[in-house]
């Protein structure tokens, strides 16, 4: 069955977009008796991974205080009793010690204690907000980074990975030969030098957007609001398109270079052989199959997109963790510096599940490895 | 290969670019001496003018200050600190990674391990907040860290990539056939790996070597951004901050804080063209034909045609 297009070029149904791993004789078979049982046993591979990770991360938060030079443990009691005039009480200072170390007491046991406190959320209080706890303080910040870098890093995500496509479609062509050099360019700017040059043309100059914030205060914090919501949108604005414009680049490449080399593959030749239509050939047949080394960039990169994020919301005074971490870092809050480090790393450690997943359900062949 | 790599149009720029910077950052007592104005001299006659005014090329600071000779006298600071923090990630990156290709077994799984975690953790945090341990205990009034453990603290959380990297590509040397012969001829492991192996990596370990040092200037700028001071030490990092910090932006003086902005940008340019024409040579597909010629034989071959087509019509008359 053909059918005439709008080019006049005749259509052939066979338009499913043949994978490379259908063509390999043998594969097909050897998947199909594997089925969901291969995915769920990847899943629970991964899922071993991650729990290594999140082991990593609580011990080495567990380490650092306490392998730092002059006992930050003291640090903090020093501090609770400058702030209260008074000292600290049995309890504060054995809270203290379990998260921040205790000379006197064995090493292994103090291990063990302090994963009671992870275990119960307990992370002692802050010493710059005393007594606010640090688990309510964190908690407060954590959604506007979640919010800052999900977007931020998906809309970036797209972006530069469709305009990578189009760009290694026709490598050495105008649009490639004049966008890749600018493009480079850019990618080598610090990511907070170009917030602050965005902040300095779109909020000081041109007052377009607000200098600092996530929200405008004057409006009641409620997610039932549709004015703060819109405030968060309008807040939001400016950081979030210098994440956009700091991570797109580097998806822009990495998809580029495997365009380039998948172009070249017998199936899209096979693709444009049956005429079908550009656009088809470039985005179902080329662009899917060079998609994959990007979704796995999605995961190794997030730890780069948080330091970014750390930065950027420093520049725009933004809510969340970032400015968290650099308040608490020049005002010596120990215990504030080290819950959003646990909590960064979560977060790492979330987006990579989900990355994982994404490439899972694009790429079937990924279970099968072992 | 690794003179096809030098042979890269992209890699000779970038490599010039590169040079250039380091010229500045190795010579800039010299050049400041013959510019005339010290990076922290101050110029009372000129507080806070726009380039080119008084001599000032780039124009002064908020306190008096020289912008292109901070500029200059910055270019060490952040090298030094950049090259430091490079040398240290790729001597880890390298030896974890082809020690773990080369061996295998449970060596690597564990070493794998290790990786795995450290590339999964936002090393950025956990650099700054080491930094903020250490910029802690030596009280307060103390003048920050040093730029020597400013590049440990950088180096030491960024060695995972690079130990990946290696690690790949000992993997497709190891099973080469000089490889095995060199094994057969009973060599020694440690011959095999400096001698056979190092070789084929120099190129990329270089490079990557560049991209590093690169990294380090960005984490250096960073760090001194959220107030990790290195203590005094001039560097296109420290010129940010105390632009954003005295005021720059809300005054508009934008001589002050783009110039660093855009130093680092060239610094960074440079290494990602080193980087393509890298990647251009361990893969030829990403070769793009020279414009230039595609389009002087796309002209040549229309104009044959043309006149092929003149000659037909003359006949046909």
């Amino acid at each position: 069955m053909t059918q005439p297009t709008a080019t006049g070029r005749r259509e052939v149904a066979l338009d499913e977009p043949l994978r490379p791993e259908s063509s390999l004789p043998g594969v097909t078979g050897a998947r199909r008796r594997r089925g969901a049982g291969g995915r769920g046993a990847y899943f629970l591979r991964r899922l071993g991974s991650y729990l290594i990770v999140i082991w990593a991360a609580v011990t080495l938060n567990f380490f650092i205080p306490r392998f730092m030079p002059g006992d930050p443990a003291e640090a903090i009691l020093r501090k609770i009793r400058q702030t209260t005039g008074e000292p600290p009480s049995a309890s504060q200072i054995a809270s203290v010690r379990r998260m921040y170390g205790n000379p006197t007491e064995n090493i292994l046991h103090q291990y063990v204690d302090y994963w009671v406190g992870v275990a119960k959320f307990d992370f002692g209080v802050s010493t710059a907000h005393y007594p606010t706890p640090v688990s309510e303080i964190v908690l407060q910040a954590l959604p506007w980074t979640l919010f800052l870098i999900g977007v931020s890093t998906v809309v970036a995500w797209i972006i530069g990975t469709i305009l990578g496509a189009v760009m290694g479609w026709k490598p050495g062509n105008r649009f490639d030969s004049w966008f890749a050099p600018l493009s480079t360019f850019f990618h080598a700017f610090p990511g907070f030098w170009i917030a602050l040059v965005l902040l300095w043309i779109f909020s000081i100059t041109l007052e377009w957007f607000p200098v600092s914030g996530g929200y405008d205060t004057s409006v009641p914090m409620s997610l039932n609001n549709f004015y703060f919501l819109l405030s968060v949108v309008y807040y939001g604005a400016l950081p979030m398109f210098a994440l956009i414009f700091i991570g797109f680049n580097g998806w822009l490449f990495s998809m580029r270079n495997v365009m380039v080399a998948t172009v070249t593959e017998d199936y899209v030749l096979m693709a444009r052989a049956k005429g079908l239509p550009e656009k088809k050939v470039l985005f179902s047949y080329a662009a899917r199959n060079a998609l994959l080394p990007n979704v796995t960039g999605l995961a190794m990169a997030i730890g780069g997109v948080i330091g970014g994020a750390v930065l950027i919301e420093a520049v725009f005074t933004y809510p969340g963790m970032g400015y968290l971490l650099q308040t608490s870092i020049t005002g010596h809050d120990f215990p504030v510096m080290q819950t959003v480090l646990l909590l960064l790393t979560f977060t790492a450690i979330v987006a990579n599940f989900i990355a994982d997943s994404i490439y899972v359900l694009l790429d079937p062949r990924a279970a099968d490895t072992n | 290969m690794f003179t096809g790599f030098l042979h890269n149009r992209r890699v000779q720029i970038g490599l010039a670019a590169f040079g250039l910077c380091a010229g500045i950052a190795i010579f800039g007592d010299l050049i400041l001496k013959v510019y005339g104005f010290g990076p922290l001299d101050v110029d009372y006659d000129y507080v806070a003018s726009a380039p080119l005014r008084g001599g000032h090329l780039l124009g002064t600071t908020i306190s008096g200050q020289d912008v292109l000779s901070q500029l200059i006298a910055g270019a060490r600071g952040s090298l030094a600190v950049g090259t430091l923090s490079a040398l240290l990630a790729c001597t880890i990156g390298a030896l974890l990674g082809v020690s773990a290709g080369f061996i295998g077994g449970a060596y690597d799984t564990v070493v794998n391990a290790i990786t795995n975690v450290f590339m999964t953790m936002p090393s950025f945090a956990l650099t700054l907040i080491a930094a903020g341990y250490i910029s802690a205990a030596g009280g307060p009034g103390s003048a920050g860290m040093g730029w020597v453990m400013m590049a440990f603290l950088i180096g030491i959380f960024e060695w995972p990539g690079m130990a990946r990297y290696m690690r790949a590509q000992t993997l497709t040397l190891r099973g080469r056939d000089f490889s095995m012969a060199t094994k057969l001829l009973g060599e020694k492991t440690w011959r095999l790996v400096l001698f056979e192996i190092m070789p084929h990596l120099l190129g990329i370990i270089s490079a990557r070597f560049l991209a590093a040092i690169m990294a380090g200037i960005l984490a250096e700028a960073g760090l001194n951004f959220l107030g990790v001071s290195t203590g005094g030490v001039i560097s296109w990092g420290t010129m940010i901050t105390n632009a954003q910090n005295q005021g720059a932006l809300t005054l508009g003086f934008w001589w002050w804080f783009l110039p660093p902005g855009l130093a680092i940008a060239v610094i960074g340019t440079a290494t990602a063209m080193v980087n393509f024409g890298l990647d251009e040579v361990t893969n030829p597909k990403l070769r793009t034909g020279n414009e230039k010629v595609v389009r002087a034989f796309l002209r040549r071959q229309r104009a044959e045609a043309r006149a092929e087509q003149r000659t037909a019509v003359t006949a046909s008359n």
